[in-house]
This record gives structure tokens, sequence and C-alpha cells, in this order.
């Protein structure tokens, strides 16, 4: 309840905000309504391209959510106290992104309200069994962490014994969570871009360049709207955190890029050719992935010279080119470039349409609007202490 | 008996998570079966061959896809993107694109192939499944139950071999006229060939292969040594679609 108190004195920039996302996800769920009456016919999905941006933005955000444990484990393993307010900025994100998943699977599927089949017969040779054991698992930790973190630090007492090993365990369930995401696509035989051992070190390095680099622009936000100021220490640690992980995941690609073409197996080959260069006739992919590649290069230089990363306007440049470059990575080519070549070698076009992008945005205005009410009120019990 | 990818899967899986014992059960007895199988009797496998030679004679005949369409009452999308289809043509070099090489391509190509599931006999499609909508019965069938499927396309990304469609909207308004034999689906579910199995249940062979002039299409017992299709597949070269991902098929092609 007195939470919730916190919540409610406002400034008039803050309820056009709200009011703004409230829109986004009216309209989403409008859109919603009319894929429930039609069907996933209103999308820009096909019998060849089965999954496209639903899916993709659920891997995607799979990403973020891991990511928290890049501060939750400096800060408890190695007892690095700079990250202490980050963490708990860490976990909601981690919540907040967690639940995005789940919605972005929902959608997804053709008969919703049937989704209580996976747990009334649950088949543990399927990967996505442990998939929603992972996410599920992952939300109630962090939830759980941050309440019970928010709820003392409110009542000015240390937060109790018992959720030190939840921390901890949340730890390793945070890399099980991304890897278990990446092994829903690379068992699958026949399916050449994604058969790839190195998917599941891949995710997790994209995971910890575009999460940390979206926490650093949600503090320089905080401190711009609201004056809450994360520390410099800790904005910097947490960029050099990027820069490594963006540097790991740009090796990881160029390894995976020597592999098809080097090799030159078709299979291995044309699922590239498709995103990067265009396959029979198809360039629709191909400036975006381009675009994503400049942006992962131009981030990495910004981010390589310690006296560019300091400039904190560069450093958010950088992070916002990071989030875009593997957003159109991860979110836009993994899941097509997968699917096209169809098995049969078909080269199908996907678009997404309007009610498809609308329900998109309808779940990232969401996690937009989670985001804000749980920042909101850990903020003024920040500013209460 | 092979220890297939699934039951391990499922072994260690409970192992892992010390499942209810419904499944424990079922996964034992199998284990135990799988050691006694040599003195049982051997289990059905049905399996198709499709004589590619013989579906060419007659030029343009769909008589095959036709019979299964309106027995299963698939409907008919006009547009590609949302098409369903049990049976269909390919050009050959989509079907087996490893079979090519240049100096073939200009005849062989573009020759049309008939495709389906292949009921494969280790699916990935039933491996993915998360709420066992999809699975291989003991007679090597591989069904669904459109009642169960949730439509999370997870077997349609699984297949490496295209055979699943999904209805993307409502198929009713789409067939022409209701076979009332057969149950219609509703939009958000898989579906794909079922080797007839409810002919198969009334004794009866696949609606494919007894509408087929030709006799290109051949259906019988792969375990049982003096089939029809044993036969022919002693007799004449035949292929499978992509041996090397380990699925196992059984859907031949007498090239
Ligand atoms: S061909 Fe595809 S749908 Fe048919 S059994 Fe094999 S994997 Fe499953
Ligand atoms: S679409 Fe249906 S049959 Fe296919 S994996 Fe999902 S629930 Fe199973």
């Amino acid at each position: 309840m007195l939470m919730f108190k916190n919540t409610l004195t406002r400034s008039r920039r803050y309820w056009l905000w709200i009011a703004s996302l409230l829109f986004v996800i009216l309209a989403g769920s409008l859109c919603y309504v009319l894929q429930l009456i039609h069907g996933l016919v209103v999308t820009g999905l096909s019998r060849d391209v089965s999954w496209g941006l639903y899916i993709a933005q659920f891997t995607f955000f799979v990403g973020i959510a891991a990511s928290a444990v890049m501060v939750v484990l400096p800060y408890y393993l190695h007892d690095y106290q700079q990250f202490g307010r980050l963490t708990l900025l860490g976990e909601l994100l981690a919540v907040t992104a967690v639940t995005m998943c789940i919605l972005f699977i929902f959608v997804d599927l053709g008969q919703p309200s049937r989704i209580f089949n996976i747990v009334l017969h649950p088949q543990p040779q399927s990967v996505m069994f442990w998939d929603m054991i992972a996410l599920g698992g992952y939300l109630l930790m962090n939830a759980v962490i941050a309440a019970v973190t928010l709820i003392a630090q409110r009542q000015h007492v240390p937060v109790p014994g018992w959720i030190k090993p939840v921390i901890i365990l949340s730890i390793p369930w945070a890399i099980s969570i991304h890897t278990v995401t990446a092994f829903l696509y690379s068992g699958l035989p026949g399916r050449s871009y994604w058969l790839t051992a190195i998917l599941a070190p891949r995710f997790l390095a994209s995971a910890f360049a575009s999460g940390p680099a979206l926490l650093i622009l949600l503090c320089l936000a905080l401190r711009k709207l609201t004056g809450f100021d994360a520390g410099r220490e800790a904005i910097q640690k947490l960029a050099v955190i990027v820069t490594y992980a963006l540097a790991i995941n740009i090796f990881l690609i160029l390894a995976e890029v020597f592999t098809a073409f080097y090799s030159e197996i078709p299979a291995h080959e044309e699922h590239f050719e498709y995103l990067f260069i265009g396959l029979n006739g198809d360039y629709r992919l191909v400036p975006w992935m381009w675009l994503s590649v400049l942006l992962s290069w131009v981030a990495l230089a910004l981010l390589l010279v310690p006296r560019w990363r300091a400039n904190i306007p560069r450093l958010a440049v950088a992070c916002a080119a990071i989030f875009i470059s593997i957003w159109l990575d991860k979110g836009l080519g993994l899941i097509v470039g997968g699917m096209v070549p169809s098995p049969l070698g078909a080269v199908t076009r996907y678009v997404p349409t309007l009610p498809e992008s609308t329900i998109v945005l309808g779940i990232w205005a969401v996690g937009a609007l989670m985001i804000t009410v749980f920042y909101k009120i850990t903020l003024s019990i920040w500013k209460e202490n | 008996m092979k220890i297939t990818r699934k039951d391990f899967l499922r072994l260690s899986g409970l192992g892992l998570l010390a499942l209810a014992g419904r499944k424990a059960v079922r996964a034992l007895s199998g284990w135990s079966f799988a050691q006694t199988s040599a003195s049982a009797a051997k289990p059905i496998r049905w399996g198709m061959a499709f004589d590619l030679g013989k579906c060419r004679h007659k030029d343009g005949c769909n008589r095959c896809i036709q019979a299964c369409h309106s027995t299963h009452n698939v409907p008919q999308f006009a547009d590609r993107a949302h098409e369903i289809k049990w049976i269909w043509k390919e050009p050959f070099q989509n079907v087996f694109p490893a079979a090519q090489t240049d100096y073939t391509r200009d005849f062989y190509g573009s020759l049309p192939v008939l495709l389906a599931c292949n009921h494969c006999d280790d699916p990935p499609c039933q491996d993915v499944c998360p709420v066992d909508a999809t699975w291989r019965r003991d007679d090597g069938v591989v069904t669904i139950d459109f009642h169960r499927c949730i439509g999370c396309r997870y077997c349609m990304a699984a297949c490496p071999y295209g055979s699943r469609s999904f209805n993307w909207q409502d198929p009713r308004p789409a067939i022409a006229t209701v076979n009332p034999d057969f149950p219609t689906r509703t939009k958000g579910v898989v579906e794909k060939c079922n080797f007839c199995e409810e002919r198969l249940a009334k004794g009866q062979g696949p609606a494919c292969a007894e509408s087929c002039e030709e006799k290109a299409i051949v259906f019988g017992d792969l375990e049982q040594p003096d089939s029809e299709l044993r036969q022919l597949l002693r007799s004449r070269f035949a292929v499978q679609r992509k041996p090397e991902l380990g699925t196992g098929p059984s859907v031949y092609y007498i090239v």
C-alpha cells in the first residue's frame, strides 16, 4: 500500500508519458483482439516464415533479462559496492524483461486459450518445457529479491539473511535462461543458421552487451529526469563490461561467418547470404543487417578508447548504437534469417504487418510502463532515506 | 532396439526432474521392452514409396493430391503464404538439392516430385512439442492431436522437411465439400499428412495410394520382409530425403 502511495505525486510530464504508454498498450490490445478473431493471418507470418517478430522479440528480451547478472555478480560475489544501487535497478529490469518475454510467447500462440496444456501435459524432452521453468523461476527469483530489498530499504533494516542464497542461485540461473533459449533453436536439425554450438555463447555475449547498455541509458535518463545519480564509477565500470561483451560478440559473429564462407557449404552460406547480400532478389533485410554491423563497430570504437568512454554523451551514443545493433541482429535477423531459405529452398518475404507491429509496440509499452513505475517507487524510497 | 533420441531425452529429463509416476512407468516399461524385444513379435512400421518414373507418366496428374485433400478436409487457400497442404509436388532440385549436378539440373531439376510428411522414425517434431500434441505411434505413424495443439509452431521450425502447415485462419470456409467422416480443424493449429490413420484403422490403405492409377505410390509395412513395399525396396534403388539428419524417414523415393 505504502509503495503505491509513493507513485502518486507526479509531475505533468510524467502523466503525459504514462498516458501515451497506456494509449500504445490500448492500441496493441485492440490489434490483439483482431488477431484473436481472425487468427495469425493478420501477421506477416507464413508457412515458410512461421516465426517472426514475436519470437525474435522474445529472444532479445530474454537476453536483457539475463544481463542483470552483470550487476548482480560483481556486487554479491565480488562485493563491488559501487553497484549497490544498480543491482536493484538491474533486477527490476529483469522482472520487466521476463514479463515481456512471456507476453511475446503468448501473443505468438495460435490457440492461446490452451496455454495451460503446457502445465497439464509437461514434456521434459521439449526445450520449451525447460525454458518455461527457467524463465518462470527467474521471474519469481528476481521479483522476490527486488521486493525484499525494497521493503528492507524502506524500513531501514538490513535485508533478511535467507535472501542471500536466492540471490546466489539467481546468478547461474540467469546464464541458464539464455542458454536454454539458445537451445530452443540450436538443437533443430536442418536449420543451419541456428545449428551451431556457439549460438548460446553468442546469445550470452550479445545479452551482456545490450542489457548493460540499456541499463546505462536508463541511468543517464534517470539522472536527467530525476537527478538520481548512479555514480560515475559504477557507470564507467558498466561501460567496461559492455565493451568486453561487445568485443566478444563481434568475435563470435566473425567466427560464424568464417566457418560458413570458408567451408563453402551451401546450406550454411545461404542464410548469411540472404541476410547480408540478398537471395533470389529479396534484399529487404540487407540494409538493416549492415546497419547492425556498422553500429556495433562504431560503438566498439567509441568504447575502446577510455577517454571517449568517459565522455557521457559519447557513451550514451555508443550504448544506443549497441542496443539498436543487437536488436537488429537478434530481434530481427536471427529468426527470419534462420527460416529463410526454407527447408525446400524457398525465399519467402516476411514483412511484419501493422497489427503485428502494433502488438509488439504494445508489449514494449507494457515494459516501459513497468520500468517507469518500478523505478519511480525505488527512487522515492531512496529519496526518503 | 536402439535407444532413440526421444528415449534418451525423456529418461534424462526424468532423472533431473523426478517427474510424476505416469511418465516414469511409461519410460520404464519401454526400457524393459527394449531388453526383451528379441523374443517379442516385430511391431508394424508403416512406410511408403513414391515411384517417380511412374508418377511422371501422366503429365499434370494430381489425383493423389485431390484424393488426400478432399478426404481430409484440407482447405484450399490461394495465397502461398497461408496455404495448407498434406501432399504436394515440388521441383526435384528443391526436394533433393544435394542430388543435383550442373549437367543433370537442366532436365531433372524441374521435374515434379511428390512430398508429404516422412513419418520419421525419430521425429524432431515430436521431440520439441511442449504439450505432447504430436507423437510417433507404435506403428510409425506420426500424428497430431488437433485439440491439444497450442499453435506454438515449434514443430514447424523443427521439421527439416517443411512438411507441416499451420491454420493461419479459420479453414472451414475454404473447404469446397466437407467430408463428414473426418474432422475439420480450427484456426491456430498445425496439421500435416497422417498416413491416413483413420483408414488404416479400418484396414484400408492411404487415399493417395488408392487413387493412383499408375500405382506410383506403394504403401506397406517396413518391418515385414515380404511386404510389397519391402520387395520394391529390394529390387529398385531408393533414397530418402536428408537421411544424414538421422530422422529416419519412412518415405522412400524410387528414382
Ligand atoms: S517429416 Fe517432419 S512432420 Fe513428418 S515426422 Fe518427420 S519431422 Fe515430423
Ligand atoms: S504447434 Fe502444436 S503440434 Fe506443433 S509443437 Fe506446438 S503444440 Fe505441438
